[in-house]
């Protein structure tokens, strides 16, 4: 697999990457319901599509996930994705609006699409701040479903050239409430040569 | 009985009373074939529409035009005939709606078109299809009925 040819070193650098954009869309989510939100270390892995799912909770776990592409020098795919009742309580907090019994209510939809676009565009803003790379979130898009047809449509770019794909899942959480969910970035792969580049990083 | 697990771009065979499994599909589809006399089954889960958008390394099974040719061999090879199958698919959907009609976006439509062709070309009748909208779906084809279970979060559980 000469696509993901990548040592420790590169590695921990994306583990950075997570950091700095899971770390300040944290900040953003912190302020937006005024409550402390710890972050968990990134995780870099290159899994499998089988196994992307796993992260969540498996391929059929419902989940609420807002959807960016990432345009410009680096495109990839952005998910913010949690559990139906992370996604209830934190619409609460954020909007305070009680929770409607079962399906979304348009509101509370726009509500998490809102919150994914703010959250995903701070997360992506202080990584164009840090590696001077020009990164535009696209419009974005909510679907509450099965997380392995969710996930499947960061992998599409990627499926052209492997079976595996480089994701970067960094999960929060907040205290007491029980409120986690999960950021994944998942570069296209020929974005990481960029990344790398535009980070000193050296590729064999 | 035992139930066959299908991952992503991925096929396989079964025969009765087995079952065969694919979950969490999005955009992709689902094609199941079937041989009715010998009770032979086969699913595989595709991807992308067509092999010439591949780079590097070929799996046939997640390209629509090489994941059909490939499941009629696999499934001739163990038995069945191919002038016997015939098809079901599932899947295909849009997951997320966006503004831009970019070819990405599109990808659900352009896979459920791609198996319609590959299936024509082997000469392989599609029976019934579930296929587009915006949900994901979870398919299982049962080897000793033919019956391909559709399972949904919010479309409920129908068998086609």
């Amino acid at each position: 697999m000469k696509l993901f040819n990548y040592g420790e070193f590169q590695f921990d650098v994306l583990k950075e990457v997570g950091n700095i954009g899971a770390g300040n869309a944290t900040t953003a989510l912190s302020k937006l319901i005024s409550k402390e939100i710890d972050m968990k270390v990134p995780l870099v892995n290159i899994v499998s599509f089988d196994d992307i799912a796993n992260f969540v909770g498996g391929d059929e776990m419902v989940v609420v996930s807002v959807y960016l592409r990432i345009l410009g020098d680096v495109p990839g795919n952005m998910f913010f994705i949690m559990s139906v009742d992370a996604a209830k309580s934190l619409v609460k907090e954020l909007t305070g609006i009680q929770p409607s019994q079962g399906d979304f209510s348009d509101m509370e939809l726009s509500a998490i699409s809102e919150m994914g676009n703010i959250l995903i565009g701070s997360y992506l803003s202080s990584l164009a701040d840090f590696t001077k790379l020009n990164m535009q979130p696209s419009v974005p898009s909510v679907a509450i479903d099965m997380a392995g047809a969710v996930l499947s449509h960061g992998l599409i770019e990627a499926s052209r050239s492997g079976d595996y794909a480089l994701a970067i899942d960094t999960e929060f959480l907040e205290g007491n409430e029980q409120v986690n969910g999960h950021f994944f970035l998942l570069p296209n792969p020929n974005s990481l040569e960029k990344l790398f580049s535009a980070l000193g990083v050296p590729v064999e | 009985m035992n139930i066959v697990k299908v991952g992503m771009a991925d096929l396989n065979v079964a025969s009765s009373p087995d079952k065969l499994r694919t979950t969490g599909l999005g955009s992709c589809v689902g094609v199941a074939l079937y041989d009715k006399t010998t009770k032979i089954g086969g699913l595989a889960h595709v991807m992308l529409p067509s092999s010439t958008l591949n780079k590097g390394e070929l799996n046939p099974a997640k390209y629509a035009d090489t994941a059909i040719p490939k499941l009629v061999e696999n499934m001739e090879r163990k038995g069945a005939n191919r002038k016997r199958l015939v098809a079901k698919m599932a899947g295909g959907s849009q997951m997320f709606t966006f503004s831009s009609s970019s070819d990405i976006m599109r990808i659900g439509p352009r896979n459920v078109e791609a198996c319609k062709d590959a299936l024509n070309k082997v000469g392989i009748r599609l029976l019934v299809e579930d296929t587009g909208g915006n949900w994901g779906r979870t398919i299982e084809i049962d080897c000793s009925t033919g019956i391909l279970q559709v399972r949904t979060v919010n479309q409920g559980v129908k068998d086609i």
